[in-house]
């Protein structure tokens, strides 16, 4: 292969550093969680994590953390996901498909505005006893 | 496929430690079965799995850390593997009994960064431990590799590269602590003969016994020593390198060779490194194992192909090194921690540390001490600190008794120096020294006089023989050393060792038999008190010496709580043992051979040592 020059070698810096982003543990613009109980996954949690998966590789976004969590306790209206933006209290949404997941990503992870068709609620259960 | 690996996104990576120790406890297993399972599940698009470099924390092997998180798992075996992917990648639920329990909490700690072996330590030398994958140049470069490399090129001269280093106060990481900066300022003024070569070496000869930080930086982060070497080669105007290693390290050679092949492809190593019109290449030279090609002199003896034996200096390398030329010699960690003084400043460095001996040091920590493993501290950090607050305290609740640093060449430091702050000034005043860092903790089983003799084992073999105060005089050393833990040493031997040790300092011809001796001499500083104990009451007080114990059965013991178990007996090689079962068995003192095989078997106590 052709020898590099700085600029190349900064090019492949900035890649590899966006593949290696969570290992940094730094600050996250967002925080994506995908309830993955045996019941998530049966209503297509899996197709859920895949479309963020894709959304966030092909907007090559380095800070926005895609999580998984066991069951959330509704298991009637998964797939569900919680979106938490940072110091901002989480929402949750219900019910969802490929593409209400677009449409999340665009407005509410990207944009801010919380798509309120499709959101359960805001805030996390309380887990104080 | 470069391309890809680069643009490839992972939500989870699964870094497992491929160090030395870990793969020794089967990490490659857990990566394969790792890797198979995340393939059964569908998971091969979101979780990536990555070998990394050795963790530090090698107590707790095999490791495996998850990121994004830090959530470390330890000691896992394959038939955790199944149970770990369904429950924590795929549903997202970290698996407790996995994890860490600190001994004094039992309570399960999720997050490395926790957990107390970790809280203390400052990376510099291991700023990419476990954070890369060692074959990848691309993980190097995206953690800043290379960086400081291309400003020393294109932006320093090397009078201005090597005021860095000076300004930082970096002293050789091999054991002697002379000033880089003065070293590379040495060379750089040096006058090569027959027009302009200088080398750049690099020391990966550890030799010490249980010393493995030179061999961790290889392994787990070859390209940070390759970047060292190039920045060094233009601070001293060489076109030319060298990584001389130990062929026993075959983990740490292959990372290396493929470092160095990936940099050559990149044109980060030979003509015109990119495009600065900089040359500089690197060789990798692998050694058989001798101890004494540490030494810098016999080191370059050996990479010229001839015997690894020293030689008197002066000349120093600074003048006269490898084939003549002037080269600069400096070990594995002095190289890796270059970079990072050049990147961040030498203000940032020699902010770290004590007045006397800047930044980190790298100790491997091993013998009686909980958290076996790799640490990285700030100097100036205290013994107690390392002992207690990140080696986890001794084994079995047992009493620390001293501390043996810079391996067979330094010397033991006894409990009451504890809060002896770290640099190379208070252990050479403590009668040690720094060493390349291995820290060897004894527990208060240990009898010094069998450590001194140990150690002196060690150097006897592996003198090379040149000089005669080495070769005979370790000698001479070794046969009273073990006279005396055969209980046939005399008054007058104690004098004798201080005259010989004293002798072999001041006229061997190299740091091996210059040193040798220290471990003698600080075990007599320190711990006299028990050579008295065998050579005149002729008892070892930590039993150790064997010849020197005496053994007997309590008979109340041996009928009350074993019934005579008769376990002793049939174990004994000498019939020395009397008694039948459920009866009270006894020694026959002049048939006893003294091996100690009755007070190893006997599960009641009541086998006595005295």
């Amino acid at each position: 292969m052709p020898k590099l020059t700085i600029q190349d070698l900064e090019k492949i810096r900035e890649q590899a550093r966006f593949a290696m982003a969570v290992r940094e543990g730094g600050e996250f613009r967002a925080k994506v969680n995908v309830h993955m109980g045996t019941c998530g996954i049966a209503a297509g949690a899996r197709t859920i994590m895949t479309a963020l998966m894709k959304e966030v590789e092909t907007r090559s976004l380095h800070d926005v953390l895609l999580t998984s969590s066991g069951c959330a306790g509704l298991c009637s209206q998964e797939p569900m996901i919680t979106v938490e933006l940072a110091g901002r209290p989480p929402v949750k949404y219900a019910n969802l498909t490929e593409m209400k997941i677009r449409e999340i990503f665009d407005k509410h992870i990207l944009g801010g505005a919380i798509v309120k068709d499709w959101a359960l609620g805001i805030g996390s259960e309380n887990t104080e006893p | 496929m470069i391309e890809q690996a680069r643009t490839k996104t992972y939500r989870l990576h699964l870094m497992v430690c491929a160090g030395t120790g870990c793969v020794s406890n089967h990490s490659f297993e857990i990566k394969t079965a790792l890797e198979a399972e995340i393939l059964r599940r569908g998971l091969e698009n979101e979780v990536s799995v990555v070998p990394t470099g050795c963790n530090g924390f090698c107590e707790r092997g095999p490791i495996l850390v998850v990121q994004p998180g830090n959530i470390f798992y330890q000691q896992l075996a394959v038939k955790d593997v199944p149970h770990l992917v369904e429950e924590h990648f795929l549903k997202g639920r970290p698996v407790f009994k996995l994890m860490y329990s600190p001994p004094e909490t039992k309570t399960p700690v999720p997050v490395l960064g926790d957990i107390p072996f970790f809280k203390k330590q400052v990376l510099i030398a291991l700023r990419n431990r476990g954070l890369i994958d060692p074959e990848k140049i691309d993980e190097a470069i995206a953690r800043d590799g290379y960086r400081a490399m291309i400003k020393a090129l294109t932006e320093m001269t090397p009078e201005k590269i090597i005021a860095e280093i000076t300004l930082s106060g970096l002293r050789g990481r091999g054991g002697a602590g002379f000033p880089t900066g003065l070293k590379w300022q040495l060379v750089r003024n040096a006058l090569s003969p027959n027009g302009g070569q200088k080398y750049i070496v690099c020391n990966g000869d550890e030799g010490d016994p249980g010393a493995f930080m030179d061999r961790s930086i290889l392994e787990a982060d070859p390209h940070a020593i390759i970047e060292g070497m190039v920045i060094g080669a233009k601070a001293v105007g060489a076109t030319a390198g060298f990584v001389y290693v130990r062929n026993e390290y075959p983990l740490a050679v292959e990372r290396l060779g493929t470092a160095l092949r990936q940099a050559r492809e990149y044109g980060l190593l030979g003509r015109d490194i990119l495009g600065t019109g900089f040359d500089f290449d690197i060789q990798v030279k692998r050694g058989a194992g001798a101890f004494v090609c540490g030494e810098e002199t016999a080191l370059l003896g050996s990479i010229e192909g001839r015997l690894g034996e020293p030689r008197p200096r002066p000349p120093y390398p600074a003048q006269s090194g490898l084939w003549g030329k002037p080269t600069c010699i400096n070990n594995v960690e002095t190289w890796a921690n270059v970079p990072a003084i050049i990147s961040r400043g030498a203000k940032w460095y020699a902010g770290i540390g004590t007045p006397t001996s800047k930044g980190t040091k790298v100790f491997s920590l091993v013998g009686k001490i909980n958290n076996t493993g790799l640490v990285e501290v700030p100097m100036g950090i205290s013994l107690r600190e390392i002992i207690y607050d990140i080696g986890g305290g001794i084994p079995g609740g047992k009493a620390f008794k001293a501390v043996q640093t810079g391996g067979p060449s330094g010397g033991c430091i006894p409990k009451e120096k504890i809060d002896l702050p770290i640099d190379y000034e208070s252990l050479s005043a403590a009668g040690s020294m720094m060493g390349s860092g291995g820290m060897v903790i004894m527990d208060e089983d240990t009898c010094m006089v069998d450590i001194a003799r140990y150690f002196l084992t060690f150097t006897h073999e592996e003198s090379c023989g040149k000089c005669t105060p080495c070769r005979e005089g370790t000698k001479a050393m070794l046969d009273i050393l073990t006279r005396i833990t055969e209980g046939k040493g005399i008054p007058e031997d104690i004098v004798l060792l201080e005259q010989l040790a004293q002798a072999i300092k001041d006229s061997a011809l190299c740091g091996l038999g210059k040193t040798a001796p220290n471990p003698v001499l600080t075990t007599l500083r320190y711990f006299r008190d028990e050579y008295e104990a065998h050579i005149r009451q002729k008892k070892c007080p930590a039993h150790v010496c064997r010849q020197l114990n005496t053994y007997t059965i309590d008979p109340r013991l041996c009928l009350d709580k074993g019934r005579g178990c008769d376990v002793c007996r049939r174990n004994c090689a000498s019939e020395a043992i009397t008694g039948r079962k459920n009866e009270a068995h006894a020694i026959i003192p002049s048939q006893c051979i003294k091996c100690g095989i009755c007070f190893d078997v006997c599960a009641f106590g009541a086998v006595k040592v005295d």
